[in-house]
């Protein structure tokens, strides 16, 4: 059984609650004291029928304002698949909480309400979801219901939101016509749309091809951790050296000619280790222990990759930049200290070149600042060289976060476009 | 089974192979960034799986943390045997920070009566134990699917001076690049199992032949109702009126203070059947059998706040 993440993106009222409600409660995934708890806050608001949204509304503070806040983790599975859902709201602070939850999914799926059409915030959404490299964008056109299930207005949406997307990067876009509400085509396929030739939600979630979208080209493994055993009882362990971490790129394999990054030492990979014994290969996101056949000197932070197959190496890099903190704006000249794979370090801002508005893809070059939830192009200065792809080419090694050095709170979010001078 | 290796052909990894290696990551990002982690182990499913993993992430080395015991003092005695037998097979060191000795230094107030719980109060003792031992960072064993409160909680959660939890003041959590900066006196818990459900963990102790407590298997057991759950007979729980103790087939599905966690009716004596049922099961593990998160619907947040696991 596989994994897939998707990350939910809606206005505020257009059904995304109802519709992961929905989803959770038709595969069982709600357990029946949950369900009660539900319906007596149902009841005691008076509401007309149990409201199934109320299974995604998590802390007092949103019970309270009636509103979610973060972003929120939620489970299903079914025979075929388990889901993890990133649940983000709609409201003010949305680009940071999208970026959060669509920093790991496979797939987006986007909320649209029949009677109101794509909105300014459906194209973000979808922006967001391309921007973060998520390569399948869902489109449920909820409320079907109330546009008397007709084929016509659906078919307006996806002729408008199709156009959009056309200036987008999306590589598989899919159109689906649902009532959250009432379930059509959420499980299982609906008799109110019979026009509708396409699988229900849930099955089209379930057949998503996903293993495809990693990258199995470029073998990249940056080295989280030295595995030294200091047992004095067995001497055996006594030479021992791993190298431990996750697989960002490619595939590794013992006997396969390995250069070490920074140093530029070459050597060969001599074994792969898990913890069950030595493995043939290694992929992405595999947990592993790499063993080299030369004792060169490696440790944290390092990057072993294939000797003709290397990242690029430099400390000047060309990013796009979410700022994700309401306590200051970012401008250049900031100083930070900057995450990327499993090295630290710091990094000077040195120019903001352009402000994005994310609503209407216009960029704004005379910008001196990024406020919260704002997106923009940086040019930044490490005080170590990195070793990073493009984002769009490998995910793992193409993102990176800063983090404010005075609060230690991440106040940033970077998804590399190239180094400075190319890209 | 292996989980870590690939079993198709196609570079795919299964769910409970993805989330191994997740976990994996995650305990290594906290060996190598603090100085003094610290796991903490009940001898409960969660966190002998946590346990296992962590053992798993550093193979063929020693553990590099110690493990940590918040002991109520009402404890069932198979698993206490359990924890101690687990820690030496691991030459792991043991840290244990008790709820009875807090009772005995007044620091804390044991409730008394015959609901009386010391759930509440653990958080007293943890709390010190961390800033005794100046631990850094703290695994825990939690996930997302237990309970709502949680389902927001980041992998690496941020904790004040006081070990409280802000809802709303948590760090964005992106890609798998943890921030794991802190001052001085302040901590970090961390929830290597987060997305994992309850199914996944019974999946997994399966594939992996992860051992647990004999009492998470089906056995004769003398119990009494209370509250429409099976309470365990013990020295430390008084009988209510109408309360009559009777011989039934249980099991735990979650292992806890022994006042409060209660037992199941269930002829389940082995994983596969414990699988069976836990897939068809309508009911929460906290909801079936945790007293002490019934008192109101939020009452896992408050909680929290205080500091809790
Ligand atoms: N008629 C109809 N109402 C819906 C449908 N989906 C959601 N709603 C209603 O729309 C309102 C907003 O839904 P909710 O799930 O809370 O929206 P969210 O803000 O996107 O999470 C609620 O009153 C829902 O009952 C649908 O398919 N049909």
């Amino acid at each position: 059984m596989e994994l897939l993440r998707f990350a939910t993106a809606g206005s505020v009222d257009d059904g995304k609650s109802t519709l992961i409600g929905r989803l959770l409660y038709d595969s069982k995934a709600i357990f029946e004291d949950q369900l009660e708890a539900v319906e007596r806050t149902s009841l005691a608001r008076g509401d007309a029928y149990t409201d199934l949204a109320l299974l995604t509304d998590g802390l007092r503070a949103e019970r309270e304002q009636g509103i979610t806040i973060d972003v929120a983790y939620r489970y299903f599975a079914t025979p075929k698949r388990k889901f993890i859902i990133a649940d983000t709201p709609g409201h003010i602070q949305y680009t940071r909480n999208m970026v959060t939850g669509a920093s790991t999914a496979d797939l987006a799926l986007v909320l649209i309400d029949a009677r109101r059409g794509v909105l300014e915030q459906s194209r973000r959404h979808a922006f967001l979801a391309t921007l973060l490299g998520i390569p399948h964008l869902v489109v449920c056109v909820n409320k079907m219901d109330l546009v008397g299930w007709s084929q016509e207005r659906f078919e307006e949406i996806k002729a408008e939101f199709r156009s959009f997307a056309m200036r987008l990067d999306v590589h598989d876009l899919s159109f689906i016509p649902i009532s959250a509400l009432h379930g059509d085509n959420v499980v299982e396929r609906s008799a109110n749309m019979d026009w509708y030739e396409g699988t229900s939600l849930l099955h089209h979630l379930e057949e998503t091809h996903i293993a495809s979208d990693r990258n199995l080209i470029d073998a990249r493994f940056p080295v989280q951790y030295v595995v030294r055993p200091q047992d004095q009882h067995n001497h055996d362990l006594h030479d021992y050296r791993g190298y431990a971490g996750t697989v960002a790129g490619g595939v590794l394999k013992p006997g396969d000619e390995v250069v070490v990054l920074p140093s530029g030492l070459t050597t060969t990979i001599a074994a792969i280790d898990s913890a069950d014994g030595a493995v043939a290969e290694a992929f992405a996101p595999m947990a592993v222990t790499v063993r080299l056949a030369d004792d060169v000197d490696v440790s944290r932070g390092d990057m072993i990759c294939r000797v003709r197959n290397r990242p690029h190496v430099g400390q000047d890099i060309e990013a796009m930049l979410c700022w994700l903190t309401p306590q200051g704006d970012l401008r250049a000249g900031a100083k930070l200290a900057i995450k990327h794979t499993t090295r630290w370090g710091r990094a000077l801002i040195k120019d903001l070149q352009y402000r994005l508005d994310i609503n209407t893809l216009h960029r704004d070059e005379h910008a001196g600042t990024l406020a919260l939830n704002e997106i923009g192009r940086v040019s930044l200065r490490t005080t170590v060289p990195l070793f990073f792809d493009e984002y769009r080419r490998n995910r793992a090694t193409g993102s990176l976060i800063l983090v404010d050095e005075a609060t230690n709170n991440t106040v940033g979010a970077g998804i590399i476009l190239g180094p400075t001078g190319v890209a | 089974m292996s989980t870590s290796a690939p079993t198709q052909p196609d570079y795919e990894l299964t769910h409970l192979q993805a989330l191994e290696a997740e976990a994996i990551h995650v305990i290594r990002e906290v060996a190598a960034e603090f100085e003094r982690p610290v796991m903490l182990f009940s001898g409960g499913k969660d966190s002998a799986v946590m346990l296992h993993l962590a053992v798993k992430a550093f193979a063929p080395a020693r553990l590099p943390f110690p493990v940590m015991h918040v002991d109520t003092g009402h404890n069932f005695a198979e698993v206490i045997e359990f924890r101690d037998r687990r820690v030496a097979e691991l030459g792991a060191r043991l840290v244990v920070a008790s709820v009875q000795d807090a009772i005995d230094a007044g620091k804390v107030v044991a409730e008394t009566g015959p609901r009386a719980s010391r759930n509440r109060i653990q958080t007293v003792p943890l709390l010190e134990a961390i800033e005794s031992h100046g631990f850094d960072a703290v695994f825990g064993g939690a996930r997302r699917d237990e309970e709502k409160a949680r389902a927001k909680e980041r992998v690496f959660s941020f904790r004040d001076d006081f070990g409280q939890w802000d809802p709303k003041n948590q760090r964005p959590e992106l890609w798998n690049l943890y921030n794991g900066r802190y001052r001085k006196g302040e901590h970090i818990r961390v929830f290597p199992l987060s997305n994992w459900t309850e199914l996944d963990i019974w999946q997994y102790v399966a594939a992996e032949d992860v051992e647990l407590p004999s009492i998470y298997f089906a056995h004769t057991r003398r119990v009494f109702q209370r509250d429409g759950m099976w309470l365990a007979e013990s020295p430390w729980v008084t009988l209510l009126d109408g309360e009559e103790v009777e011989e039934r087939t249980v099991r735990f599905r979650t292992v806890g203070d022994a006042t409060c966690t209660g037992a199941i009716e269930s002829p389940a004596a082995t994983l596969a059947a414990i699988i069976e049922e836990t897939a068809v099961t309508r009911i929460t593990e906290r909801g079936a059998t945790r007293a002490d998160d019934r008192i109101s619907e939020a009452g896992m947040e408050d909680r929290k706040r205080e500091g809790y696991f």
